[in-house]
């Protein structure tokens, strides 16, 4: 070791030994600063979690389309994620948590506020109940507006335009998505005129993307091929269950980061509970699906699985807050059986390579849902929002409540939504032409294959086309052709380069 | 000189590789290629539909001999490639008017000869 490294060393630990001595030296900080600090570490931990679920909705996607449109899927993922980032800051936050009105929020437009959240409170009402840095709830609430956005696009794979996504994500993370969780998140009309539950997000973030989808698929259709001329559904089977795989589990990572970053707090250890209700679901979810499927078709179907994971995670996101650990199995198995009977039934008319619909959009609705059947009675008061479910109170009422906003989302997000596609459909054009589908989207949009030694045949790429290469041992003696010449009729001896 | 196509299983290809090699001949080529017979296709079953598969992966072997020499090729295959069932493949035999080896240009039935061990690059 070099004396120099050494004295560098000796000091670095005399600085740490140092460290508190200063703390201690400066102001003292509050309680209410440490929980502020507390809080907010945690919701950024969550938000980053939930950041990452990006690269699950990536690969689940492009593991269930054909590997001619594998690239297609990762710069869809990357133009969407960062048109939702700069639009949901300039706008959409200001809709969905600036101010209390009942459809949506005035303030906070291009956000630039002190990150003490009783200064911010002014303008962002919702940091006086929970005390976070505003910058961490705005990240946090933005990778769920980037979450329901990477939701929309399941429906559409393989044949929809590029430059269809660009357009309808600017609307869906500036508008569509803030204003609808401004209704049951911010304080909107849904969660304080009718205290519906909605802990984080089967409605808002998993209906509002599923809806979304549909409304794309009607005025899409079917990929080429899917359906036979009887009109019954084929297989077009995805190119990778292995990534199908990753990205199922790194979604369920990002679950974790999801739900229990919803308490938007730290402090009462509640989001540990949380993790807790998020597993025992997504698991009840695998058991259930894959149970139904083998039920149906005698096999045990590896996608089927994944989306029985997914199933039981959208199923919890909306109870994982209000119901108590028994009700999580029992909730996620009931996901898992709509999720398989859902992709069996739809796949009869529509064409969802990834089972969006059934996954996040019926599962939504059966979480929300769920909500009003197994709700407790501590933490409906602890949550202030809503009534204890049917199971504890033997009321419909809130069941009412979860029902009236699983409605209202659908209708207001389906009407837009249809709007917005029909305008690009009938402008731009929603969809590829019959050729460039079959030629895929990665060549036909980007210019490049996502796996080009499966389709440039291996002669044709790179150093393989300037030309055999020189042989030393010929080269010597001359060119290789006259050398093959003076040499064809006598003996082969030395012939065969070293 | 003939020219032998056969068309097998594919797990039938390395017993035969190998004793080919020891009986002389090491020159061959193989292609995978995906055929239909007698043998029934396989059904996939995803998502809830189903495809059924009916062309099924073989392995085209290709071999030119002298034509003294077709007998002693066509039977080491078909002994390691008949299992007995349906899907075992087929042998044909094609006529060859021409060999030429490219490195050195000399043509006719002597191509079709092994190299002596020692000439042989590792």
């Amino acid at each position: 070791m070099r004396p120099s490294f050494l004295r560098a060393l000796v000091l670095a630990v005399l600085a740490l030994v140092a460290l508190p001595a200063v703390a201690v030296a400066q102001d003292k900080p509050s309680l209410t600063q440490t929980v502020v600090e507390l809080n907010t570490a945690w919701v950024m931990v969550a938000a980053i979690l939930v950041m990452f679920m990006q690269a699950g909705f990536a690969f689940l996607e492009i593991g269930f389309s054909r590997a001619k449109n594998a690239g297609a899927g990762v710069a869809k993922i990357l133009t969407n994620f960062s048109i939702a980032a700069i639009a949901y800051w300039a706008v959409g936050f200001a809709l969905a948590f600036g101010g209390s009105g009942l459809i949506a929020g005035t303030e906070g437009f291009f956000l630039d506020v002190s990150s003490d959240p009783t200064k911010a409170a002014s303008q962002i009402p919702l940091l006086e109940t929970y005390t976070i840095a505003p910058s961490a709830l705005l990240f946090f609430q933005f990778v769920f507006c980037a979450v329901s956005l990477a939701i929309v696009w399941g429906t559409t794979l393989e044949r929809i335009k590029y430059s269809a996504y660009i357009i309808y994500a600017i609307i869906f993370a500036a508008v569509i998505y803030p204003v609808l969780s401004h209704w049951i998140f911010g304080g909107g009309w849904l969660q304080v005129n009718f205290g519906m539950q909605d802990f984080a997000g089967s409605t808002v973030v998993h209906l509002i993307g599923a809806t979304g989808a549909l409304a794309a698929l009607l005025l899409l259709g079917p990929r080429r091929g899917k359906f036979g001329p009887d009109g019954r559904p084929r297989a077009i089977p995805g190119h990778s269950m292995p990534l199908v795989g990753l990205g199922v589990l790194i979604l369920w990572l990002g679950w974790f980061g999801f739900n229990p970053g919803s308490t938007l707090g730290a402090a009462d250890g509640r989001f540990a509970e949380v993790a807790l209700v998020t597993n025992l679901a997504a698991a009840a979810g695998v058991i259930g699906a894959v149970l139904t499927i083998y039920a149906l078709q005698r096999t045990i179907d590896i996608g089927m699985a994944g989306n029985g994971a997914i199933a039981g995670l959208v199923g919890i996101t909306a109870p994982s807050g209000y119901v108590e650990f028994w009700a999580a199995p029992i909730i996620g198995l009931v996901a898992g059986v709509i999720v398989v009977v859902g992709v069996l039934a739809i796949d009869k008319k529509l064409d969802d390579p990834v089972g969006a619909l059934s996954a996040h959009g019926l599962a939504g609705i059966w979480g929300t849902l769920a909500c009003g059947l197994f709700t407790s009675p501590r933490l409906a008061e602890l949550n202030a929002v809503g009534d204890p479910g049917l199971f504890y109170s033997g009321s419909f009422g809130q069941l009412g409540a979860q029902a009236l906003g699983v409605a209202a989302a659908f209708l207001v997000v389906f009407s837009v939504s249809f709007a917005v596609f029909y305008v690009i459909k009938k402008t731009i054009g929603l969809r590829v032409t019959a050729e460039q589908e079959d030629a895929g989207l990665d060549i036909v949009e980007h210019g490049m294959y996502g796996y080009p030694e499966q389709f440039i045949p291996l002669p044709e790429m790179g150093a393989a086309s300037s030309g055999p290469l020189a042989r030393p041992s010929l080269g010597a003696t001359g060119s290789p052709a006259t050398a093959a010449t003076s040499r064809s009729t006598t003996s082969r001896t030395g012939e065969v380069p070293a | 000189m003939k020219l032998i196509m056969a068309y097998i299983r594919p797990e039938a290809f390395e017993p035969i590789r190998e004793d080919l090699l020891a009986a002389g001949f090491p020159s061959l080529s193989i292609d995978e290629v995906k055929g239909s017979g007698r043998q029934r296709g396989m059904t996939e079953r995803y998502r809830g539909s189903q495809l059924t598969i009916n062309l099924r992966p073989k392995l085209k072997l290709e071999c030119v001999v002298e034509s003294e020499q077709v007998s002693l090729v066509t039977e080491t295959i078909l002994r390691h490639a008949r299992t007995g069932d349906v899907g075992d493949g087929k042998i044909f035999v094609l006529p060859v008017e021409q060999a030429i080896r490219v490195r050195t240009g000399e043509s006719g039935q002597e191509v079709l000869q092994a190299h002596e061990s020692e000439e042989v690059p590792a």
